[in-house]
């Protein structure tokens, strides 16, 4: 893992007015990272990824990509990340191939590395393109215009806009929108290849499970404060109780008593029983031991209780 | 990133469609004049129509003097409205900026662009007024033609003449361009910023008809639109050509640089 992190900000600030839509934000995202970028709607998410992406300026603070700052050296690191910014966007009268090949043609190459489907050069566009479309599953869709896509199709050449030349990072926002359930696995597993390829993926979503499916780092953001970053396991630590099921609950009920902290579909939540002690104990009742396990906080409770 | 805005441009079906149709009306306005040969009374009617019956080969100044007042600003101030804000409602801006672009390039290769397209317009015009003009009214005998100072001209003289017209509407047009540029880096709304450039044009054309507004009328952005028909004179009268171009690089250039202020520092949050 390389020191220099993928995305550092420094107390990173936007103010409307005089509404503060980011608060003083420190985020760290380091090189091979994935990234869960968490919060409830309007907590400040799109704004952060938009000041990531040079597309709003900041109050205060500052942001690094890559190393270089920005928006001051936009340029020269924009070229090297894929980006989905809220819903994807495209032309509507023209095809995806068409579409690609402006939004490609339109941006300078990126002379960094040496690996020649890095940059965004004329001579090998048209294959960047074929296999960018081919990876997000679209590699079939012909001359149609953009105009007659169904939603889960437009967030696939939207991703596929990302990918054309081969990112270091990819910062996608809701990539899954709009896909069924079949298309959110695909495209889960398609960002996990990237990722074990090398490439950083920052996701901004509000869907907890995905993020907690998906990604091995998480932010948690509430009323534009980072109010949690941390790694997933981290934030899904014991919380010191312990399950058990067994056959016969009112026994084991009756032999626990104040210790039970709750009982739900035929599972016991002990309060100051390790796994070990309440086994054993329940064995030389004589009750069967069906399961007993720490319990774990879900990234649910972790993320509601700390966004209030 | 010149080239991909050209590019766009063109494979636009709306782009072919406009030129079309601007160049319809004069098509449509010969045909009506060489069927009936009823010409405009001078000082009435589009201006120079009067003289095209006697001599097809002014009908392009005529043909630019029936679109200029409104069909001509109204197609530049759509494209030239839809260069930010229509990328910006699209969704496409952000794509473009992130890919990336830079902002000063992107609002240069849109001017580039809005200035192709009312090049084009403006010649495509031109020529087919003149082919309208040459075979619906047919030339004049000596292949001269007549001023309206009601000297003669010979074929060279009007072909020069009508070169610089077409390079003077040209340039006016880019002042309606550079208001509506303006507005679509302020707004995210094609049609705002289309509408607000007309906005500017018939506030301006209403002041420089009232006499009450003397006092501003020489710097009003119309005030000279009218002045190539000076170039049909002979001797050709340059001074409110000259003027008319020493306004319109005044408002451009103010515009232009406010544009691009505006757009070089903004947050784009479409």
């Amino acid at each position: 893992m390389s020191a220099e992190p993928v995305i550092a900000t420094s107390q990173l600030t936007k103010r409307y007015g005089s509404v503060t839509a980011v608060d003083r934000i420190d985020l760290l995202v380091r090189q091979g990272d994935r990234y869960g970028f968490l919060g409830p709607n309007g907590s400040g998410k799109t704004t952060t990824v938009r000041m990531l992406l040079g597309l709003v300026f900041a109050t205060s603070g500052t942001v690094e990509l890559l190393g270089r700052p920005v928006p001051r050296q936009a340029r020269s690191v924009l070229g090297q990340i894929g980006a989905l910014v809220e819903e994807p966007a495209a032309y509507p009268h023209l095809s995806a191939r068409a579409n690609l090949r402006l939004l490609d043609a339109a941006g300078p190459p990126v002379g960094d590395g040496p690996a020649a489907d890095r940059t965004g050069s004329r001579r090998t566009r048209r294959r960047r393109i074929d296999e960018a479309l081919e990876r997000v599953g679209l590699a079939d869709v012909g001359r149609r215009p953009v105009r007659a896509y169904s939603l889960g199709m437009r967030q696939r050449l939207g991703l596929a806009a990302a990918l054309v030349r081969t990112p270091r990072l990819l910062v996608l926002d809701e990539p899954t929108n709009g896909l069924d359930p079949r298309g959110i696995r695909e495209v889960r597993d398609l960002l996990m290849t990237l990722n074990q390829a090398g490439t950083t993926v920052f996701l901004s979503s509000h869907l907890l499970a995905e993020v907690e499916l998906f990604c091995t780092r998480v932010g948690v953001l509430d009323r534009g404060r980072l109010v949690a970053q941390d790694d997933l396991s981290a934030l899904r630590g014991p919380t010191g109780r312990t399950v058990v099921r067994v056959d016969d609950g009112a026994a084991a009920r009756a032999l626990f008593g104040g210790r039970v902290a709750a009982a739900r579909d035929g599972h016991l939540v002990l309060e100051g029983v390790t796994v070990a002690e309440a086994t054993a104990r329940l064995v030389r009742e004589g009750i069967d031991v069906l399961e007993a396990v720490p319990e774990r906080r879900t990234l649910e409770d972790t993320v509601l209780g700390l966004t209030s | 990133m010149i080239a991909v805005e050209l590019r766009k441009l063109l494979i636009r079906r709306r782009t072919w469609v406009s030129v079309l149709l601007l160049c319809l009306l004069p098509v449509v306005v010969a045909v009506f004049l060489s069927v009936t040969e009823i010409a405009p009374r001078p000082g009435e009617g589009p201006t120079l129509l009067s003289a095209v019956l006697g001599n097809g080969a002014l009908y392009p100044a005529a043909a630019l003097g029936i679109v200029l007042p409104f069909f001509l600003p109204i197609a530049v101030a759509v494209v030239a409205g839809e260069a930010i804000a229509g990328e910006a409602a699209v969704g496409t801006l952000r794509y473009l900026l992130v890919r990336p672009v830079g902002r000063t390039r992107l609002l240069i290769a849109k001017l580039v662009s809005v200035l192709a397209f009312t090049l084009v317009s403006v010649v495509a015009v031109a020529v087919t007024g003149y082919v309208a003009g040459v075979t619906l009214l047919g030339t004049a005998t000596a292949a001269t033609t007549t001023t309206l100072s009601g000297t003669s001209l010979t074929t060279a003289d009007v072909a020069w003449r009508t070169g610089v017209m077409v390079l003077y509407i040209g340039w006016s047009m880019v002042g309606v361009a550079a208001v509506s540029l303006l507005l679509s880096t302020l707004t995210d709304s094609a049609l705002a910023a289309a509408l607000g450039g007309l906005a500017v044009l018939v506030t301006s054309t209403v002041l420089v008809a009232l006499d009450a507004a003397g006092a501003v009328r020489d710097y009003l952005p119309t005030r000279y639109w009218l002045a190539w028909v000076d170039l049909f004179r002979d001797p050709v009268l340059w001074h409110d050509v000259n003027r008319g171009v020493l306004v319109q690089l005044a408002y451009v250039v103010v515009l232009l640089g406010a544009a691009w202020a505006n757009f070089a520092t903004r947050d784009v949050t479409s």
